[in-house]
């Protein structure tokens, strides 16, 4: 077996100096009972079967770059620079783990800092943690931060946050006896009015995404007073954080809380995960945040330096009294988002958010000029909604078999509303050509008439 | 001895002339480089990127434009690619040393899973792509999931958590969901002492109750303790167990299958933290004693890498008591093929389905299972308890040649894949763990897990994995034996106390970077 030292040789030089006859003794010193039951699971294969199998399954899958694809809702596709994985794959990154020696482990613990710090400023807060699972993940922690810091048991969602993201914060909830309230569900447009009428003086946190789930764009100004007048606080989302090198960024606009989907930048769509959460808050609430935080020390001879800091929250010092059960954060995707984020710099983020929403302002002109499509959105920055004279669904399954992929169809998200059935969601990144936009409106057109 | 060009090709003979390495003026040592921050040496008027242009266009940004300068300084690639290689040089890693950091299962990494998750077919496929275009995805997480339920002998199987932490989380939401099915108001989880802080935590975040239990004398927990505990509290309201197997300690819990019985009959669940499958996989099945819950960190068992600290993965198995509490999305066989069940609603339509609602957005981690798979299929069924049997041998071997030198604070004892020891033989010396961790460092290792499990004083937990060569692990028991050994003489002290010094820096102050936090850079002229 390739990846194993061993020869029978060592193995019995081993057991002589251990005192046993065989590894099943040992087994049976150690009080655990052998004992599998027949099974039908193959032995061992070669690098080459693998690689072989795999392969096949693989080109089961229509891959994003294979032609037209317009899927957003969540996770973006865009081009990563080849340097940013040849790097993450350094042996130093990938084999290494939590900094628990900081003497041998600044090179992670340095980037950490970084990261932090690149996270504090896109998202325009004080202070960052170094990175939650994901965006989802991130939003129910952040719920479960402000009912901490408010002593308020009721989170009040936005009807436009991502129905997987308002999934995770109702599971938790419903698990921890805290309370959810919803606004109503308004495509295509960033009204607040219901959202800022439902605050009141139990509510915890207003949650609001921005882009919202339908693309539109927020002023956040208005509900952070809304909310810190009821003495709530304002947690803002962000799916596409591609799009704060173009719009105000929720800090700025009063977020007390900001959880942002880290994907976009460094990391492929890869089916769902690994992703990165991005958490950043007011500086105030630093004790209350949950997850890895890295800070700036000096060592013995007075060299700046940094280490794991204010463990005192966390789960294995604090046991059942922790902020959170989290232990991990998402390292090797923080790394590649941070390279990413060095190799665009300020001037490539925002030329890079430019030319997404150049791309969707194309797509949105086109898609409009066809009859039976109507565009929503009063607002996007590289996704936005369309209604069909139809329902979307079947739409999108045709145009797929046609080997154009054209987006999330509202009823995949809200099966049970029916009012949604003929909206489609669609994503233009900078990956998006005009060929693509060409192949998609031809094969809608025709879908359509059909 | 000089070249014919004049040149020196030996070192200077005469110790006299020796000189005590001094800082350098570059900042740099030979091969370790110096590295400031980014912030330091990157520019806003730089970027690494050359993007297509776009002609200006009209906007649809609602008058949201972000005019203000964020504060992200880009670098040329080959500044990138030098700021970035200098810092891994600052690590200690997998592939450069042994690295016994006990209860984290860090074995080597095959590079075949890296390559298999970058084919596009994996890692450029959208979540929310339909899934008639994603079949050979969801076969990849259905035969995976076959594999895992295989090796542990459950019934299903939730593959979305996304890590160990998160793992928990699910399987003990599964055990609260079950609960709340059948009305019942039971809200006590029993949790040893040796037990990894995330088990309080999670139990602690459902709103459970956390009842300690102790452990005996050998470092496993007796049936009749837990028996003890259920009557204390009342076997009404137990809602389970959370139990590592083999335990913090490296030892097998021989009493296990006692121990569910007295939970079961109590009403209650059994949630076993699989942290540490590694020593038993393709040998002992958890559903064959008595589990009803278990989480994998496929980054420790199935080697997926630890990439300085995850991402991780954790899906969980249930017991046939338990599968129809998973949370969506799961996989469902029909006649189309694999379909993923995503919404609640959906789930209705199988009668047998209650789950409890969602953990993550979208499936989980992807990029990891077809890595876990990929060593999975590699190994097959001999291979993985090949691997699980040498993870036992290493660490039966390391107990054995350390015994003498080295207390373990529950006897000396078979362990499983990883060997406890503490700090008593040093008592008096004047080191403490802590310092001979430092000194391995210095020593060119990573040093074992320090002061974990809480059960006894100046813990060492050391796991060497299958991956190490006995010709790696004589070298590492035989510095550790001499630092000890150098310890409990009492020579060098104050060494132990420098520890350590071939680094890139020293010793850290922790207690200043808590009190006084700095968690981002700014700059000097602020």
């Amino acid at each position: 077996m390739r990846y194993l030292p061993h020869t029978e040789h060592t193995r019995r030089a081993m057991l002589d100096t251990i005192g046993v006859a065989s590894i099943e003794e040992l087994f049976e010193q150690a009080g655990a009972p052998l004992a599998l039951p027949p099974t039908s699971l193959p032995p061992h294969k070669s690098e080459m079967e693998v690689e072989q199998h795999l392969s096949k399954l693989s080109g089961m899958n229509r891959a994003a770059g294979d032609g037209a694809f317009f899927v957003g809702c969540g996770a973006y596709r865009h081009h990563v620079p080849a340097s940013v994985d040849h790097l993450i794959q350094r042996s130093e990154f990938l084999t290494s783990y939590t900094p628990y020696q900081p003497e041998i482990s600044q090179g992670t613990l340095q980037y950490l800092f970084e990261f932090q710090t690149q996270v504090a400023n896109l998202l325009g807060s004080e202070i960052a943690n170094a990175s939650l699972y994901d965006g989802s993940t991130g939003c129910g922690e952040a719920v479960l931060m402000a009912h901490r810091i408010t002593r308020r048991k009721k989170a009040l969602l936005s009807g436009n946050l991502h129905p997987h993201y308002a999934g995770v914060v109702k599971t938790l909830s419903h698990m921890s006896s805290f309370l959810v309230e919803q606004s109503e569900v308004i495509a295509g447009q960033s009204a607040t009015t219901d959202l800022i009428a439902k605050i009141d003086d139990e509510t915890s946190c207003v949650v609001v995404q921005t882009p919202d789930v339908f693309g539109s764009l927020y002023d956040l100004r208005e509900i952070a007073e809304a909310a810190q007048a009821k003495g709530a606080l304002l947690i803002a989302v962000v799916t596409e954080v591609v799009s704060l090198g173009a719009i105000k960024a929720p800090g700025d606009m009063g977020a007390d809380i900001v959880i942002a989907e880290g994907q976009s930048i460094g990391n492929g769509l890869n089916f769902g995960g690994p992703y990165l959460g991005l958490f950043a808050c007011r500086q105030k609430y630093v004790r209350q945040m949950p997850g890895r935080v890295c800070g700036e020390t000096v060592d013995a001879d007075g060299k700046r330096g940094f280490v794991l800091t204010l463990s005192t929250r966390e789960q294995h010092i604090r046991r059942e009294k922790a902020t959170s059960n989290i232990c991990t954060n998402s390292g090797l995707c923080c790394l590649a988002f941070s390279i990413h984020m060095t190799l665009l710099g300020e001037l490539g983020l925002k030329k890079l958010a430019k030319l997404n929403h150049s791309k969707a302002v194309q797509l949105s002109k086109a898609l409009s000029s066809i009859e039976g499509v109507e565009v929503l959105n009063q607002s996007f920055f590289n996704e936005f909604t369309i209604r069909l004279n139809k329902p979307a669904e079947p739409i999108v399954e045709s145009l797929a078999r046609k080997n154009i992929l054209a987006g999330v169809p509202a009823s995949r998200l809200w099966p049970d509303r029916a009012e949604l059935d003929n909206l489609l969601m669609l994503a233009a990144t900078e990956t998006v050509s005009d060929t693509h936009i060409d192949d998609l409106c031809a094969g809608l057109k025709e879908a359509l008439d059909a | 001895m000089l070249n014919n060009k004049g040149r020196v090709t030996r070192p200077q003979e005469s110790a006299d002339d020796l000189v005590e390495a001094q800082d350098s003026y570059s900042g740099h040592k030979g091969l370790l480089m110096n590295e400031p921050l980014l912030f330091e040496v990157g520019g806003l008027d730089k970027t690494g990127v050359d993007l297509p242009e776009c002609a200006e266009a009209e906007t649809m940004l609602g008058g949201l434009e972000r005019v203000d300068e964020i504060g992200l300084p880009g670098l040329s690639e080959p500044e990138a690619v030098r700021h970035y290689v200098r810092l891994s040089q600052q690590n200690y890693a997998i592939d450069s040393g042994f690295y016994p950091l006990g209860s984290c299962t860090m074995k080597h990494n095959p590079r075949l899973n890296e390559k298999m998750a970058r084919l596009p077919g994996f890692t450029d496929i959208h979540p929310l792509q339909p899934q008639s275009s994603v079949q050979g995805a969801l076969q990849l997480m259905d035969e995976l999931s076959h594999w895992l339920l295989e090796l542990t002998g459950m019934d299903s199987i939730a593959l979305s958590p996304k890590a160990g932490a998160h793992g928990e989380l699910c399987g003990m939401m599964a055990i609260k969901a079950a609960l709340e099915a059948a009305n019942s108001s039971r809200d006590i989880v029993l949790v040893p002492e040796s037990a990894h802080g995330t088990n309080p935590a999670t139990a602690a975040q459902l709103g459970f109750k956390v009842a300690s239990i102790p452990a005996d004398a050998d470092g496993t927990v007796r049936a009749s303790a837990v028996q003890t505990a259920i009557e204390e509290n009342g076997a009404e309201s137990i809602a389970g167990i959370m139990l590592t197997n083999p335990n913090t300690c490296g030892l097998f819990e021989r009493e296990i299958k006692a121990i569910a019985d007295a939970v079961h009959e109590a009403g209650g669940y059994f949630y076993c933290d699989g942290a540490n499958f590694n020593a038993i996989m393709g040998r002992i099945r958890p559903g064959d004693l008595g589990v009803d819950a278990m989480h994998f960190n496929l980054h420790k068992t199935f080697s997926t890498p630890h990439g300085g600290g995850g991402p991780g993965s954790g899906p969980v198995v249930l017991s046939e008591r338990l599968s129809a509490f998973a949370p969506i999305p799961f996989l469902q066989k029909s006649d189309h093929g694999l379909t993923l069940v995503e919404n609640l609603n959906d789930a209705e339509e199988d009668s047998q389905a209650q789950p409890f609602g969602r953990l993550t957005a979208f499936h989980g981690q992807m990029g990891m299972y077809v890595r876990a798979l990929s060593y999975i299929l590699s190994h097959g069924l001999d291979g993985l308890a090949q691997a699980s049997g040498d993870a036992v041998l290493n660490a039966n071997y390391i107990r054995a040649r350390l015994k003498d030198l080295l207390n373990q604070p529950f006897g000396d004892q078979a362990c499983m894949h990883e060997v406890l020891f503490d700090e008593s033989s040093l008592a008096d010396s004047g080191v403490t763990t802590l310092d001979i961790a430092k000194r391995l460092i210095d020593e060119g290792f990573h040093p074992m897990t320090i002061y974990f499990p809480l059960v006894c004083k100046g813990a060492m937990l050391i796991e060497p994995t299958e991956s190490e060569s006995q010709a790696s692990i004589d070298l590492f028991v035989e510095t550790l034996a001499s630092l000890i050994k150098e310890a409990i003489a009492g020579e060098n002290e104050e060494a132990f106390h420098q520890a350590p010094v071939h680094t890139p820096r020293r010793r850290l102050d922790e207690t200043a970077a808590a009190r006084k936090p700095i968690l981002r850079y700014e700059s000097s002229t602020n």
